[in-house]
C-alpha cells in the first residue's frame, strides 16, 4: 500500500512539476490521511461481523438460558417426543420429534442434492463447452435467487398432489416434499463451490493424466475428484448448513406435524418451523418463549458445527 | 420472527407518529382546512386517524371487509388489519401495540392480569359476531355426520380412532390408505384452543402427528387436496371443493348442519363468539368504529363474509 502511495505521489509530482514543493507535500499528507481512514473503515467492517455474531449469540443465549436453572429437565427436552407447549393440563417440551424432523429432511435432501450438485459441478467445470457453461451458470444462479416462500408455495400446490399420485401415499406434505425443495435450494451452492474447487486443481494434473492415456472420465474420478476432495466436501457441508437452517419452505411443505417419521412419506415438523410458527405468540419471558430460544440455541449449535467443519476442511484445501 | 414482529411494531408506531405529525402540521399551516363548511363541530373528524387491528386469523377476512367498508363510511380513519392468530393479537394487546385486538376466544384471566400489569388498564371486551366451526372432509368422503365423541376419539391424545374404518367409513375413493389424516391448527390459534375446549376436552391434549396449518384457509385447502383428511375451520372458509359434515352433540342425537340459523339458536354444538378487545376504554375513533361494527351496516358484512351476525335484540 505504501508503495502505491509513493508511485501516486510521484505521478502527481511529475504532472505538476512547476508547482511549489509545498503543494506536493500537502497532497501527500492528504493522501496518507485518507488512506489511513479508509484502512480503519475497512477494519471496522471486518470486526463488526465478529461483533454481530457474538451479539446474536449472546442475545439468544440470554433469552433461553434462564430456563436451565429452574426445575427444567434438559434430558426430557432432548429425549422426549412430546411437544405440548400450550397444554392446559400438562405442558411438555420435548424436541426429539422436531430434531428427528430436521434430521430426516436434511439427510433426505442431501441424498438427492449431493449427486446432482457434485455431478453438475463436474459437468460445468470439466465437460461442457464455454457457452453452455456460461448459460448454465446463469440458470443455476437464478435457482439460488428464488425466495424460499416461493419454494414452499410450489411444495404445497405442485409437489403435494404430485407426490400423492406418483407414490400412492395419503399425504403429499411430507419429508420427501420438503427434502426435494431443500435439495433444489442447496444445489446452486454446491455447484458454485464445487466448481471453484475443481477449477483450483492445477491444469498440470489434467495434462499429466491425459498424457498417461487416461480417458476424460478417468481423469475426473481418478485425479480431479481426489485432488479437490476437500473443496467438494466443503460444498456439501455448506449445502447441509443451508438445509438445516431453512425455515419457510419446510414449514409449508413438510406438513408441520410433530412426529418421528418412519418413512420419507410421513409428515414432520422441523426445529426452524417450530420457532417460526410459535414465537410470535409466546409472551416475552414465558417458559414457552424461553424454550423456543433454547431450540434456537440447539439450532445454532448444529449449524455452527456444520459450518466450522466446512471451514476447517476448506483450510485443509489451502494447505494441500 | 420476534425481530420481524418487533420491526412491524416499530414500523406501526412510526407510521402512527408520522400520521399524527402530518395531521398536526397540516392544521398549523392551513387552519381553515380543518373546518370545512357543514361539519362545524367535528373539527377532530378531519384528523387522519389510524387504528391498528391485529389478531385472530379466523377473523382476518371479516376484519378486512369491515376495514374496507369503513373507509367509505369514515374516509379519515384508516384501519390497518393484520392476522397472525388470536394469540398474536392478545400479545399485541398486552404489549400495547394494538388499538383493537381480534380474538376468536375469550381472554384468559392470566392474560387480563398481564395486560393490567403492563399498561394499568383493563382490556375491554366487545362481542362482534359468531362463528360456526365446521368439520371439513374431502369431497370424495362418503361420511355424512359425526358426533362430538367420535371427533374427540380422532383428535384426543390417546383417542381410539385412527382409521376411517373405525368410524364405519369404508373405501374413500382416491384415498391411498385407511388412515385418518388429521388436520389441525398451530397452537397459538384461537381456533385450536376453542376446539380443544369444545371437542378434545379442556384437560386433554391433541394427538401428536396432526398436520398443523398456519391459517384457516390452509386447512380447507389441504382437506380439498387430501382424500383421507379431516379438519376443522371457520364456516366462512367453506369452498365448493370440500364437504361439510353434520355434527351431533351426542351419538344418537340428530346431526346438525352448521348455518347462521343453527349457530344462532345454539343447536349446532361447535360455535363460538368472536371478540374484539381494546386496551382500556377505547378512544373516540375506535369507539365509533366498534359502534359501527355492531350496527346493522357492520353486521351485514358479517353475514356477507360467511360468519354469523349477532342476534337482534
Amino acid at each position: 500500500m505504501k508503495q502505491e502511495v509513493a508511485t501516486l505521489g510521484s505521478a502527481a509530482r511529475s504532472r505538476t512539476s512547476e508547482a511549489p514543493a509545498q503543494i506536493a507535500a500537502r497532497r501527500r499528507r492528504v493522501e496518507a490521511v485518507s488512506e489511513r481512514v479508509l484502512e480503519w473503515l475497512i477494519r471496522l467492517c471486518g470486526v463488526s461481523a465478529i461483533l454481530f455474531v457474538f451479539g446474536i449469540f449472546f442475545f439468544v443465549f440470554r433469552e433461553g438460558v434462564g430456563l436451565l436453572f429452574g426445575d427444567f429437565s434438559l434430558r426430557k427436552f432432548l429425549f422426549s417426543t412430546e411437544w405440548y407447549p400450550t397444554s392446559h393440563s400438562n405442558v411438555r417440551y420435548g424436541v426429539l420429534a422436531l430434531l428427528a424432523g430436521t434430521a430426516s429432511v436434511t439427510v433426505t435432501a442431501m441424498l438427492i442434492a449431493v449427486p446432482f450438485g457434485l455431478g453438475a459441478a463436474i459437468f460445468v467445470s470439466e465437460f461442457c463447452g464455454k457457452r453452455t457453461k456460461e448459460s448454465l451458470k446463469v440458470v443455476i444462479e437464478l435457482l439460488a435467487a428464488i425466495p424460499s416462500v416461493v419454494w414452499g408455495f410450489i411444495g404445497i400446490s405442485v409437489m403435494n398432489p404430485l407426490i400423492q399420485d406418483v407414490f400412492h401415499v395419503p399425504v403429499g406434505l411430507n419429508v420427501l416434499n420438503g427434502a426435494l425443495l431443500l435439495a433444489l435450494m442447496s444445489v446452486p451452492i454446491m455447484v458454485s463451490i464445487g466448481e471453484d474447487a475443481l477449477k483450483a486443481v492445477p491444469d498440470s494434473f489434467r495434462e499429466a493424466a491425459t498424457a498417461l492415456g487416461a480417458t476424460r472420465w478417468q481423469v475426473v474420478y481418478k485425479v480431479l475428484v481426489p485432488a479437490a476432495k476437500n473443496g467438494l466436501l466443503a460444498a456439501v457441508l455448506l449445502g447441509v448448513g443451508r438445509a438445516v437452517g431453512e425455515t419457510m419452505a419446510v414449514l409449508m411443505a413438510t406438513g408441520h406435524a410433530v412426529n418421528i417419521p418412519h418413512s420419507v412419506f410421513d409428515p414432520v415438523r422441523t426445529l426452524t418451523a417450530t420457532i417460526a410458527a410459535e414465537l410470535g405468540e409466546a409472551s416475552v419471558g414465558s417458559p414457552h418463549y424461553q424454550v423456543l430460544f433454547l431450540v434456537g440455541i440447539l439450532l445454532f449449535s448444529i449449524t455452527f458445527v456444520v459450518n466450522l467443519s466446512a471451514d476447517l476442511i476448506v483450510k485443509g484445501v489451502r494447505k494441500g | 420472527m420476534t425481530k420481524y414482529a418487533h420491526a412491524l411494531r416499530i414500523g406501526g408506531v412510526a407510521l402512527l407518529a408520522l400520521g399524527l405529525f402530518g395531521a398536526s402540521c397540516k392544521k398549523k399551516i392551513d387552519p381553515s382546512e380543518a373546518t370545512p363548511a357543514g361539519s362545524g363541530a367535528a373539527v377532530d373528524d378531519n384528523k387522519k386517524e389510524s387504528i391498528q387491528n391485529i389478531g385472530s386469523d379466523t377473523m382476518v377476512n371479516l376484519a378486512q371487509a369491515w376495514a374496507e367498508e369503513y373507509s367509505k363510511v369514515a374516509p379519515n380513519v384508516s384501519v390497518e388489519v393484520s392476522g397472525g392468530g388470536s394469540g398474536v393479537g392478545i400479545a399485541a394487546l398486552i404489549n400495547g401495540t394494538a388499538s383493537v385486538a381480534n380474538a376468536s376466544r375469550r381472554l384468559e384471566p392470566e392474560e387480563t392480569e398481564k395486560a393490567k400489569k403492563q399498561s394499568g388498564k383493563e382490556p375491554k371486551e366487545f362481542m362482534v359476531g359468531y362463528d360456526g366451526l365446521a368439520i371439513y372432509v374431502n369431497k370424495q368422503n362418503p361420511i355424512e355426520e359425526i358426533s362430538l365423541e367420535d371427533l374427540a376419539e380422532i383428535y384426543r391424545e390417546g383417542g381410539k380412532f385412527n382409521k376411517w374404518s373405525d368410524l364405519g367409513v369404508k373405501g374413500i375413493p382416491g384415498a391411498k390408505s385407511d388412515e385418518i389424516i388429521r388436520i389441525s391448527r398451530q397452537n397459538n390459534s384461537g381456533t385450536y384452543q376453542y376446539f380443544r375446549e369444545a371437542v378434545v376436552g379442556k384437560k386433554n391434549d391433541y394427538k401428536a402427528g396432526s398436520l398443523d396449518m398456519n391459517g384457516s384457509k390452509e386447512v380447507v385447502e389441504l382437506v380439498a387436496k387430501t382424500a383421507g383428511a379431516i379438519g376443522y375451520s371457520g364456516l366462512g372458509y367453506a369452498t365448493p371443493d370440500v364437504k361439510i359434515v353434520k355434527v351431533a352433540k351426542k351419538k344418537g342425537e340428530p346431526a346438525i348442519v352448521p348455518s347462521i340459523a343453527t349457530v344462532l339458536d345454539k343447536t349446532y354444538p361447535i360455535s363460538r363468539p368472536l371478540f374484539m378487545y381494546t386496551p382500556g376504554e377505547p378512544d373516540r375513533a375506535v369507539h365509533k368504529y366498534l359502534e359501527w361494527i355492531m350496527s346493522d351496516a357492520g353486521q351485514k358484512i358479517v353475514e356477507k363474509t360467511g360468519y354469523v351476525p349477532l342476534s337482534k335484540k
